[in-house]
């Protein structure tokens, strides 16, 4: 069923939207979030489980000290308040996803409440999104739907269950309504997510890979009629995994929900599923209230109570703010404006510094990633560091270049076959036979065949016109397959041409 | 339901709701509830591995397995 849409300018002649973005991080502590099961990802399914993770009887959860670390982390960076005390509670639901029949979360007491994070749009304007809460809570098992022809739940005959995942720490991130965003809604969704994103990651927290699901985006999207304030119905897309993603769903959703609006309808309150393809949302379930959930504080575990002094350690641990950052590289990359614009819109900032602490140059790095990296990532729909290259692969072939080894032609084959899967830079030199032609011998040989085969221009070259040499170097990278340094050829023709 | 039963169950629902009530008279508006009997915070675990059970302890309890995986019913209804 396709939904009817509205034209984006009518939409915005009409309706004002209200944003509202819940993230969901997977820390990356070695145990899971109330039991020692390690968070390994690949293994075996059912392996890293135990007692409390599947809910058996009798067993009791214990606090992972380094969760609530992190929480806390994250929520200082957030400028978030800093709970004096707060409790576990129960969100009771039954789903097979989760074995006891409820999530360990938190409900009214979460660990952070009331922060910022200021966000940077395209143009180079600051937006500030308001944070309402960040709190602690637990992941899910993975479902296998079986026997549907799709892996969908629906047509499945039955479903199989690994709880590997189950427990591992999550922190949700919620903002505050995003009012007044308009027209660059979709775009401000988005910039907040890469903001929070590259702020988590810079806290080396979690490793918030949207395309492996260690960060997860659910966005909440309501429209009001152009010069009112109460807030629509809204809708809710789960699972929404890349940063373009957060970007088209929510502006589909503002020219749905408008389009039945327009026509005199209703908008539901219900989760939608995204659609990769083609970018449109369906209904899903009809949203729960969170009394359906009938939340209650956690009896097996006792409530937390950071200390003032053990906040004020955590504090003392914060990196650099990403915006600051930015400002300090942009100084000592001596980079223009744009230039860090075009290196933050691409997504190319610690990629960069890590192709740069890999022993690249940084304008070399800066090269690599922003323009042919960037056009690769692009054609594939990807993001930059969703690529299957490393920034120490970059980098190993940027001193290949450097080196005299590789030219900046050979130089991208070699980037090409790194992309498909061929290997290391130097596995794919070795194997695609790229390496440059270094050995004089063999292209004084491809040069004196060259100047045989157009004697003329031989002639022309020997009566002193150097230019004419350009028709045999091109003879000669041909002849190597454009392997050869053309400067060294110009170099070996003109001496043969005793020049 | 006989009759009978209901006579003798209604008294006992009387019993219990009067029983119930008698903690309202405790539960003053000052006095918030209690969701832990012991005065303990902070109670933390080190971020170290432990050994868990094995797949086939995991699955022994279950009514049914595949592929090392929890086999459940048909789910009805939409994903969570």
């Amino acid at each position: 069923m396709t939904a009817t849409l509205l034209d984006y300018d009518e939409v915005l002649e009409r309706f004002d939207p209200v944003l509202g973005l819940e993230v969901h991080v997977e820390l990356s502590t070695a145990t899971k979030m109330f039991c020692g099961c390690s968070t390994a990802f690949g293994a075996e399914p059912n392996t890293q489980v135990c007692p409390v993770c599947l809910g058996l009887p009798g067993s009791l959860p214990v606090v992972n000290g380094a969760g609530v670390e992190s929480a806390i982390r994250i929520g200082l960076a957030l400028n978030c308040e800093i709970a004096d005390w707060c409790r576990f509670a129960r969100k009771n639901y039954f789903y097979p996803d989760q074995p006891k029949n409820f999530q360990t979360s938190q409900y009214d007491e979460p660990i952070c409440f009331d922060g910022y994070l200021d966000v940077e749009l395209s143009e180079g304007e600051i937006v500030r999104i308001g944070i309402e809460r960040a709190h602690m809570e637990e992941d899910t098992g993975k479902m296998l739907h079986v026997g549907g022809a799709t892996g969908r739940i629906h047509g499945a005959d039955h479903s199989l269950l690994d709880y590997n995942r189950s427990g591992v720490p999550l922190i949700e991130i919620v903002t505050k309504p995003i009012e007044g965003a308009g027209a660059r809604a979709p775009e401000v969704a988005r910039a907040y997510v890469t903001a929070l994103r590259d702020l988590v990651r810079s806290l080396g927290v979690s490793d918030v890979r949207m395309d492996q699901g260690s960060m997860r985006c659910d966005a909440n999207v309501s429209l009001r009629p152009l010069g009112t304030e109460t807030f629509g119905t809204r809708t809710e897309t789960k699972n929404v995994n890349s940063l373009r993603s957060v970007q088209r769903a929510v502006r589909f959703e503002m020219c749905r929900q408008a389009a039945v609006l327009t026509d005199g309808g209703e908008i539901v309150q219900e989760t939608r599923h995204f659609h990769e393809t083609d970018g449109s949302t369906t209904a899903g379930r009809r949203k729960e209230t969170s009394e359906d959930y009938r939340y209650f504080p956690e009896p097996d575990l006792v409530p937390i109570a950071p200390s003032h002094a053990w906040v004020e350690r955590l504090r003392a641990t914060l990196p650099e703010k990403p915006a600051e950052h930015r400002k300090r590289i942009q100084a000592d990359w001596k980079l223009s404006d744009e230039e860090l614009r075009d290196l933050v819109s691409a997504g190319a900032v610690e990629l960069v510094e890590a192709t740069v602490a890999a022993g690249a140059d940084s304008e070399a790095a800066r090269g690599w990633w922003v323009s042919y990296l960037l056009q690769q990532a692009n054609t594939r729909e990807i993001e930059l560091a969703e690529l299957p290259i490393t920034p120490e692969h970059v980098a190993r072939v940027i001193a290949l270049v450097a080196g005299g080894e590789l030219t900046t032609a050979l130089a991208r084959q070699v980037v090409d076959g790194v992309l498909a899967g061929e290997g290391e830079p130097d596995a794919v030199v070795e194997a695609r036979g790229l390496k440059v032609v270094s050995d004089d011998s063999a292209l004084t040989a491809a040069v004196d065949e060259a100047l045989a085969a157009q004697p003329d221009v031989a002639e022309k070259i020997r009566g002193g016109k150097v230019a004419a040499a350009g028709a045999i170097v091109g003879a000669v990278m041909k002849a190597t397959s454009g392997q050869a340094d053309a400067k060294r050829v110009r170099e070996l023709i003109l001496e043969r041409c005793g020049g | 339901m006989t009759d009978e039963e209901l006579d003798t169950f209604a008294g006992q629902l009387d019993q219990i709701l009067s029983s119930v009530a008698s903690v309202g008279e405790v539960a003053a508006a000052d006095v918030p509830p209690t969701s832990h009997a012991v005065p303990l915070t902070n109670v933390f675990r080190e971020d170290a591995p432990r050994e868990g059970l094995s797949q086939q302890q995991a699955l022994s309890g279950a009514p049914a397995a595949e592929q090392g995986r929890f086999r459940v019913p048909r789910i009805l209804g939409e994903e969570q």
